[in-house]
């Protein structure tokens, strides 16, 4: 036996941080699941680019770093960029979006700022954001839910998804998502009447025919997450309590200025996603319970702003950027009262 | 059942208590030689009280200290060595032992069986305890006697029988077998804190046989003891770190870096009270303790009673090591024990448990990865502190971070670790974040010590100089006054000194009104005399107070005084210019001439009549024949010695300066006495 000066505890519990990502991922395959269902194949062929990109790039820095590749890999941190990447971005959108965005993600977002543990920003969000600015064409480029399509027809086949993806067009399955659809279509209409004449809206039960399901399926999967204690229930809630509670707050019953209802606002776009996968990224976000929920509820009064007076239908990736800039000083702020402690103290604060 | 209250974070791993709680408490061979470290307490160093060579009797006291607590020898035998050997610490450095060569007798030196402890008064029964080595036996090895002494009224006493890291069965089997042995000593530990308004035993509900005896135990005391009550939790841990075992039973918290007293509480912990009424009631000192021999290296687990200082190879060796298997021996749990650097260590007071891990049972050595600040040991800490924040500031050193959040309120449970999905050492990361601070306080606190005493010596440095400074000055005016003294003897005519004189006045003069350039100046320059001369009255003040108080005799004092004396005409002096400055200058006049006069006129005045005494003085003086001189000398000490008298009768009240004015006084007279037996035989002589 050798005698090595090790320190106590000298057990430790069963979690590890790539067991946490593993639980991610998992979580994701309903999302990713019901997107393929809906969407076609661009969804599955998102993710291998991105996965193999978020990989490629992470072992690259890192062995420009000097450090070793497969430890880092294996915590499966930069699978989980890619694959939150893939369900953001459009389906059957051109290789080298993906290709960018997952780069941007990965090289400039994580990487640069010191790997796991040390970016101020979401990565996946950071790759989102340049590749929204830089191609907002390609980026506007959503396809039509299947359910949608005319009759007979069906999305693009493996191969003829694989061309799409390599350059050709993809004019015949593009559509509008209910966001966008939303705020550029209802002019002057009161909602009821143009949710009439939209079959993306007439066909659905809450908010746009396959998003709402694309949302339940991110929510289970959160759920998921919540259930197996891989985060809180504090950011999630307080982004969706607080998004709710602003859609509220402006909505007049379905006027051409309402806003959008509340389920519009819950059930399509990237809410559910945003709420259970994006502001739940434990590096970027706030640390105390307090924090997060201050920090989820910020976010959610964003996504709301962006959505309804912003240039952009959806708002989720500015909204945590814009969170995750403001989360060290809600840390300074919401430092939880320690045992034995009259008062909470500030993180800033110096000894008397 | 008592209310409970619920602590925030906590953990629970897997118990693994049963191994070591299925059979009663063991008894083991009597080793052939026996350890016993002298630093198992905290507190002040403990001194051996044997020498090499000497027989000592089972129970005899062989080491203790000044003020805490003391060791005896667990068994008969002869001490062979007292030396540097290696403890059950960490570090594996080597500490003062004794060592006992077991004679294999266990022969018991007289012991002293106390029934009726409440008969023996508090402070007795109190050094009795200390006498009898009675040391906190789960934790720090804490002496007793300290906790028990407390002056606070004590509303609760507190006894911990949470147990609540895993592994660790030697108070619950402790309780199972001895529960009512433990209540007898929860009624000494009661008496000395003045029998507190509740005594609660603190148990977490996965020891049900413990819970039961414990129940049977209570029911089984005479009715006219004081109540005991049991405080069932659930099993959680840290439940059983001090801070919270209180809010679980109390639901209060103590507050930041204060002992449970404040809050008129008192813990103890379950071996203690048992080790506590074996010391009073039995009469035996602590010399063995309940400890648990577990870990899947060991083929037996169980609890044996283990004499204090048994190598914990021998220990091992009767439940069946297998080395091969051994990846680690800890003392203590898992969660806060000490991995131990050798086999061949000495039990101590504070060893409640061995484990002899093999390699499933203690956590694979992997690297850590980065923190992704999930919070799982924010959730898990039961100070409510953030310890992922914690850490990420103890990695950059950033110390005022580090106390801004709480870090010296972490007690160390290592829950955090445990969660922690990046295996990040982090308890390690806060002890040493915590001894940095320390050092740097004490480094801190050094220095300023250091800086402190350096002014202080700069300015005594100054003040000599000053001094010398002035004795220099004062040498050299009467040296002149002298001179010019010899000069009016020698000289017939008056004509010489008084030209001397007048030549002294004039420079005087000249000085004075080059000094007095303007009224500010001035001004300015008595305020400065002033402040100094005040200050120099307070300086001969203080002296005069130091010399009395030491006993200086009035011989010795009279120059103080004097020194006193001068320092507070000068200040009279330089405020009365002061005065005459500001009333002169009151007057918008044009008045600079009579500003610039007055004072020196006064001290022309006063240069002039010190001058004029001085000489009458030293040629009255010369004049004199030795007789004459002497009788002079008689007349002047007559004059003081009524003085003094005088004052003595005045001072009735002031009884410290009476005593020293009447010690003057006989010193006076015995000089009065010498002087008149010289008078008589000059008289004689001539």
């Amino acid at each position: 036996m050798v005698f090595k000066p090790v320190t106590s505890p000298h057990r430790h519990g069963p979690l590890s941080t790539a067991r946490v990502m593993q639980w991610v991922i998992a979580a994701l395959l309903p999302g990713i699941a019901v997107l393929t269902w809906q969407f076609g194949w661009g969804t599955l062929i998102n993710c291998t680019i991105a996965v193999a990109t978020a990989l490629l790039c992470e072992a690259a820095i890192v062995a420009l770093r000097g450090r070793a590749i497969g430890f880092y890999l294996n915590d499966c941190s930069a699978a989980v960029t890619g694959l939150l990447l893939a369900v953001a971005l459009p389906p059957l959108a051109p290789w080298w979006l993906v290709v960018i965005a997952t780069a941007s993600a990965i090289v400039i977002a994580k990487q640069s700022y010191g790997g796991l543990g040390y970016n101020p920003f979401n990565p996946a969000m950071v790759g989102y954001v340049v590749v929204l600015i830089s191609f907002p064409l390609e980026m506007s480029s959503w396809l039509t839910p299947a359910a949608l399509l005319a009759a007979g027809d069906s999305h693009a086949s493996l191969s003829e998804a694989l061309a799409v993806v390599a350059g050709a067009s993809a004019d015949g399955w593009t559509g509008a998502t209910p966001l966008d659809l939303f705020k550029h279509g209802v002019n002057g209409q009161l909602v009821e009447t143009f949710y009439g004449e939209q079959p993306l809206f007439s066909g659905a039960a809450l908010a746009g025919v396959g998003w709402e399901w694309v949302n339940l399926a991110f929510l289970a999967g959160g759920l998921v997450l919540l259930w197996k204690r891989i985060f809180t229930w504090h950011a999630p809630l307080a982004m969706l309590t607080s998004l709710s509670a602003m859609t509220a707050l402006f909505w007049d019953g379905g006027s051409s200025t309402s806003g959008g209802s509340l389920p519009l606002h819950l059930f399509s776009g990237a809410t559910m996603l945003g709420a259970f996968f994006i502001i739940t990224d434990p590096v970027s976000s706030a640390v105390s319970t307090r924090g997060r929920l201050i920090f989820g509820a910020l976010i959610g009064v964003l996504i709301y702003l962006i959505r309804v007076w912003g240039n952009y239908p959806d708002g989720v990736a500015f909204a945590v950027l814009l969170g995750n800039f403001a989360a060290p000083f809600i840390d300074n702020y919401t430092l939880p009262r320690s045992y034995g402690h009259q008062r909470a103290k500030r993180a800033t604060e110096q000894a008397p | 059942m008592r209310k409970v209250w619920e602590t925030p974070g906590g953990i629970h791993p897997a118990e693994n208590k049963h191994q070591s709680v299925g059979r009663p408490i063991g008894q083991l061979p009597l080793p052939d030689r026996l350890v016993i470290a002298l630093n198992q307490h905290a507190g002040p160093a403990i001194e051996p009280q044997v020498a090499i060579g000497e027989q000592v009797l089972k129970g005899q006291l062989i080491a203790r200290s000044g003020a805490g607590t003391a060791l005896h020898a667990p068994s008969s035998g002869t001490v062979t060595a007292i030396e540097p050997r290696p403890v059950a610490h960490p570090s594996g450095l080597p500490a003062e032992c004794i060592e006992i060569t077991c004679d294999g007798r266990d022969q018991w030196i007289a012991r002293q069986p106390l029934a009726d402890y409440r008969g023996v008064e508090r402070s007795a029964l109190l050094a009795l305890i200390a006498e009898r080595g009675i040391a906190g036996m789960g934790g720090a090895g804490f002496p007793t006697t300290i906790k028990l002494a407390t002056d606070r009224p004590i509303k609760l006493l507190l006894v911990n029988a949470t147990e609540c890291e895993p592994y660790i069965t030697a108070d619950d089997a402790l309780l199972r077998e001895r529960a009512d042995e433990l209540l007898a000593g929860v009624d000494i530990a009661s008496h000395l804190l003045g029998d507190p308004a509740e005594r609660v035993v603190g148990i977490e509900d996965n020891k049900p046989e413990a819970i039961a005896a414990l129940r049977r135990a209570i029911a089984a005391r005479p009715a006219e003891l004081p109540a005991v009550e049991l405080a069932v939790f659930p099993t959680k841990y840290p439940s059983g770190g001090e801070k919270q075992l209180i809010q679980i039973v109390t639901g209060q918290e103590l507050a930041s870096g204060e002992l449970p007293a404040a809050l008129g509480i008192v813990c103890q912990n379950v071996g203690t009270l048992y080790a506590l009424k074996r010391a009073v009631v039995d009469g035996e000192p602590l010399i063995s303790r309940v400890t648990t021999v577990t870990g899947r290296a060991c083929a037996v687990n169980g609890n044996y009673e283990t004499l204090i200082g048994t190598p914990m190879s021998a220990l091992l060796a009767h439940n069946r090591l297998d080395p091969n298997r051994l990846a680690r021996l800890i003392m203590g749990g898992p969660m806060m024990g000490i991995a131990l650097p050798s086999l061949e260590l000495p039990i101590i007071k504070t060893s409640n448990c061995l484990i002899a891990a093999d390699a499933s049972e203690v956590a694979p050595e992997q690297p850590a990865q980065p923190c992704i600040r999930c919070g799982l040991c924010a959730e898990a800490c039961p100070a409510t502190l953030l310890p992922q924040q914690l850490f990420w500031h103890a990695q950059s050193q950033q110390h005022d971070k580090l106390e801004a959040h709480n870090l010296f309120d972490c007690i160390e449970c290592g829950a955090c670790s445990y969660v922690c999905p990046s295996n990040i050492p982090l308890v390690q990361y806060f002890r040493s974040g915590k001894s940095e601070i320390r050092q740097q306080r004490a480094d801190k606190a050094k220095s300023d010590f250091a800086r402190g005493r350096f002014e202080l010596r700069q300015q005594r440095l100054e003040q000599q100089e000053r001094d010398k400074q002035a004795k220099r000055e004062a040498r050299k005016l009467a040296a002149e006054q002298a001179k010019a003294a010899q000069a009016a003897s020698q000289s017939s005519a008056d004509d010489a000194p008084a030209d001397s004189a007048a030549a002294m006045i004039a420079a005087a003069q000249a000085r004075a009104a080059a000094r007095l350039a303007s009224p500010e100046q001035q001004r300015e320059k008595l305020e400065r005399a002033i402040a100094s001369s005040r200050a120099r009255l307070e300086r001969a003040d203080a002296t005069l107070a130091q010399s009395q108080s030491d006993g200086a005799d009035a011989e010795a004092l009279k120059p103080l005084l004097a020194a006193q004396a001068a320092a507070a005409q000068k200040l009279a002096q330089a405020e009365q210019k002061l005065a005459d400055l500001a009333e002169a200058g009151n007057p918008a006049t044009d008045s600079a001439a009579i500003e610039s006069t007055t004072p020196a006129d006064a001290e022309l005045d006063a240069a002039g009549r010190a001058i004029a005494r001085a000489r009458t003085a030293a040629a009255a003086r010369e004049a004199l024949s030795p007789a004459a001189k002497l009788e002079a000398d008689i007349a002047a000490l007559d004059k003081r010695l009524a003085k003094l008298r005088d004052k003595l009768a005045g001072v009735r009240a002031d009884d410290d300066q009476r005593e020293l004015l009447a010690a003057s006084l006989a010193k006076l007279e015995a000089k009065q006495q010498a002087l008149h037996t010289q008078r008589e035989a000059v008289t004689d002589g001539v």
